[in-house]
């Protein structure tokens, strides 16, 4: 982050950004099947998402428990700004339609999150749970506005067609779901660059030192705060255009919870953790629920682990590791940081077999003890599937430990030589 | 002279304990000013009233005439007075340029500005360099805080408090954990840096007060007991009563 190399843009800046807008590009070339297309599409989404709320958690060390409501709330507007248009009563490209959402988002953080953004710390975060149980409860009170248990449904396929674009075929809004993703992206990016961004960050270090610099730290957060509203509302937005249905449960606790989760998954410390957050969001909800019933429980051992052992999350321990890489500080690490990887990788198999063991054992009486199982043939009434699977967890377990009791002084002193340079 | 600081009657108490009682002082223009006391005398807590981090129970506090006691932070640092602390307030994971950045925004008139690229603004860019050259961290620029060694990180709040420009400041023990040749060179740099400014400074170590200070004043469990220059300070009866007899002989190397 050297700032005079920063002061100008240059080629070599550009260059991930356009390696970032090439792949949103070729990605339904080169998954082209209608099925990945909606994947692809809800991983831009998760992806603004998970940004806007990186915004708060990891630039303004912020942890929202309810951040859902902002996405939620402009997802609800802009669903019913899609039925006035369709109705005719409002002259809208439909292009436009989530910058209503946007819009929407801006306006409840406004309101909201001047209550949320008096506090940082734990009361925020106690706050915003309220906030977020409040709106929920509401959004149950008025059924006529958030269509009850059936949610709200909408044609986007509405108005005069720009550009020749109707968004009836699914490509074309993954067409405008990759732009919006694109656009976010970059204007995100930018406000980590402005003063108001650095302030947020030293806001999130040492709040009260901010204010013996002239600065307002409530006012930091609360500008923030509006920002990745705003960001959400768009991400709502782009939701109801995509699935051209909002229910109240896009307001609730569990998409607050993936959220954080995912963000943190992917990494705070680092701008594109939340972008391979929004990833993994669409690849564990949508593709691994489909794969095993226990994906909750696996999700839950990852994370686990992820928090203990990488706090920077994936992105950001791959920052740090290519970051030593090009110090040139790497070289003796190297080894033992892949078989570190390898073990993690071994233990991780050994649980997930566990796991589908018992989930087996509970689920499928009706089919019988036999099971295959990642290519293997277990058997739960077989001890030796147990045992198997039992001891590669536990032994791989254990020697993660003891190679990462024997390379963390080791990490440590490499980085902070880096320091000292 | 004209007073740029006068505290009048000021009084803080903590629940039922008084820890400041009726100081009341005048700093003038360009003056410096070592605040000494034992252990517990208030010294802290009387920048902290100052400073705006609390605000007195009873009393006024004016700045250039202004009344400030009870003001938030932040409008105390507008009006030009700045602080440091006795044990380094840094932001940990921000470069050592970020932080002179921070320092300086406000000053420079770019306030919350979240339309312009913060590398791009020159006079920030100015102005940081000017600070970085003074604290002689210009080869540190990139570092983050955390890894800077103790000194540096001294070094660094002082920086801090500077680069909005102030000229009123108000430093709690800057050489506080430092060594005695860190000291010696860190006072010759204070003085450098703080040429022309008005100066309030707590401090410990004797050798500093009667290098750096214009006028000492002596603060005993909360009561402004002397404050007058160090020659007439360290003849006082009453100073060597109450300050002398409570710390032992040693400890004060004059």
């Amino acid at each position: 982050m050297s700032a005079t190399a920063a002061s100008r843009w240059t080629v070599a800046a550009g260059v991930p950004w356009a390696g970032y807008a090439l792949l949103l590009a070729v990605a339904p070339v080169l998954w082209d099947s209608s099925q990945s297309l909606t994947l692809l599409s809800q991983m831009g989404i998760a992806i603004i998402a998970c940004l806007a709320y990186n915004l708060l958690l990891g630039q303004g060390g912020m942890l929202s428990f309810g951040h859902a409501v902002y996405s939620g709330l402009g997802g609800f507007f802009a669903i019913h700004t899609l039925r006035l248009v369709s109705e005719g009563t409002l002259n809208l490209p439909v292009s436009l339609v989530p910058l209503v959402g946007g819009a929407f988002g801006l306006l409840f953080a406004a309101v909201l999150g001047w209550v949320t953004t008096r506090k940082a710390g734990t009361p925020f975060a106690m706050i915003t749970l309220g906030v977020g149980e409040l709106v929920w409860a509401v959004s149950l009170m008025f059924p006529g506005f958030f269509g009850g248990e059936a949610g709200v449904s909408a044609n986007r396929v509405v108005g005069e067609p720009v550009l020749g674009l109707t968004f009836g075929p699914a490509l074309e809004v993954y067409g405008l779901i990759a732009v919006y993703t694109f656009v976010c992206t970059a204007a995100l990016y930018a406000f980590t660059r402005t003063p108001l961004g650095r302030l947020l960050n030293a806001v999130r270090d040492n709040p009260e030192r901010v204010a013996f610099l002239g600065f307002d730290p409530r006012v930091v957060r609360y500008l923030a705060f509006l920002a990745s509203g705003f960001f959400m509302g768009v991400a709502g937005g782009l939701a109801a255009l995509n699935f051209e249905i909002v229910t109240t449960e896009v307001l609730g606790a569990a998409r607050s919870g993936a959220l954080l989760l995912f963000t943190v998954l992917g990494g705070t410390m680092v701008f594109y953790g939340p972008i391979v957050g929004g990833v993994l969001l669409v690849l564990t909800t949508v593709m691994l629920s489909g794969v095993t019933q226990a994906w909750l429980l696996l999700l839950g051992l990852v994370f686990t682990g992820v928090v203990l052992v990488a706090p920077g999350g994936l992105a950001g321990s791959a920052a740090a590791v290519v970051g030593l890489a090009r110090a040139g500080r790497l070289g003796g690490l190297a080894a033992g940081l892949l078989a570190l990887g390898a073990l993690a990788v071994a233990c991780a198999a050994g649980l997930v077999v566990l796991v589908e063991l018992v989930y087996h054992r509970q689920l499928h009486d009706a089919l019988g003890p036999e099971m295959i199982f990642l290519g293997l043939h277990l058997s739960v009434d077989r001890v030796d599937s147990w045992w198997g699977a039992a001891w590669v967890a536990l032994t791989s377990g254990a020697l993660f430990e003891v190679a990462r009791r024997h390379l963390a002084p080791q990490w440590r002193a490499a980085h902070r030589d880096g320091g000292r340079r | 002279m004209s007073a740029v600081l006068s505290l009048a009657g000021v009084h803080k108490q903590f629940g039922k304990t008084p820890i400041v009682r009726g100081v009341s002082l005048q700093v003038d223009e360009g003056e410096r000013v070592a605040l000494i006391g034992p252990n517990g005398a208030g010294k802290s807590t009387l920048f902290n009233l100052i400073s705006g981090r609390h605000a007195p129970t009873a009393g006024e506090i004016r700045l250039r005439g202004r009344r400030i006691d009870g003001w938030p932070p932040e409008l105390i640092h507008r009006l030009g007075l700045s602080r440091s602390f006795q044990v380094s307030q840094l932001f940990g994971r921000l470069s050592v340029e970020d932080h002179l950045r921070c320092a300086c925004l406000w000053s420079l008139g770019h306030r919350y500005t979240f339309w312009r690229r913060l590398s791009a603004l020159r006079d920030v860019r100015d102005r940081v360099d000017e600070v970085l050259d003074r604290l002689h961290l210009t080869g540190r620029r990139d570092v983050p805080a955390q890894h800077l060694t103790y000194a540096e990180q001294r070094a660094l709040e002082i920086g801090l408090t500077l680069a909005g420009g102030a000229d009123v400041l108000l430093l709690d023990e800057p050489t506080a954990g430092m060594s005695q040749s860190e000291t010696a060179r860190f006072v010759a740099l204070l003085r450098e840096v703080t040429a022309g400014k008005t100066l309030l400074t707590v401090e410990h170590d004797m050798s500093v007060v009667f290098g750096l200070a214009d006028r000492v004043a002596v603060l005993v469990q909360g009561e402004l007991i002397a404050f007058d220059t160090p020659q007439a300070v360290r003849a006082d009866p009453r100073v060597q009563a109450a300050y002398l007899g409570i710390l032992p002989e040693g400890a004060v190397r004059a």
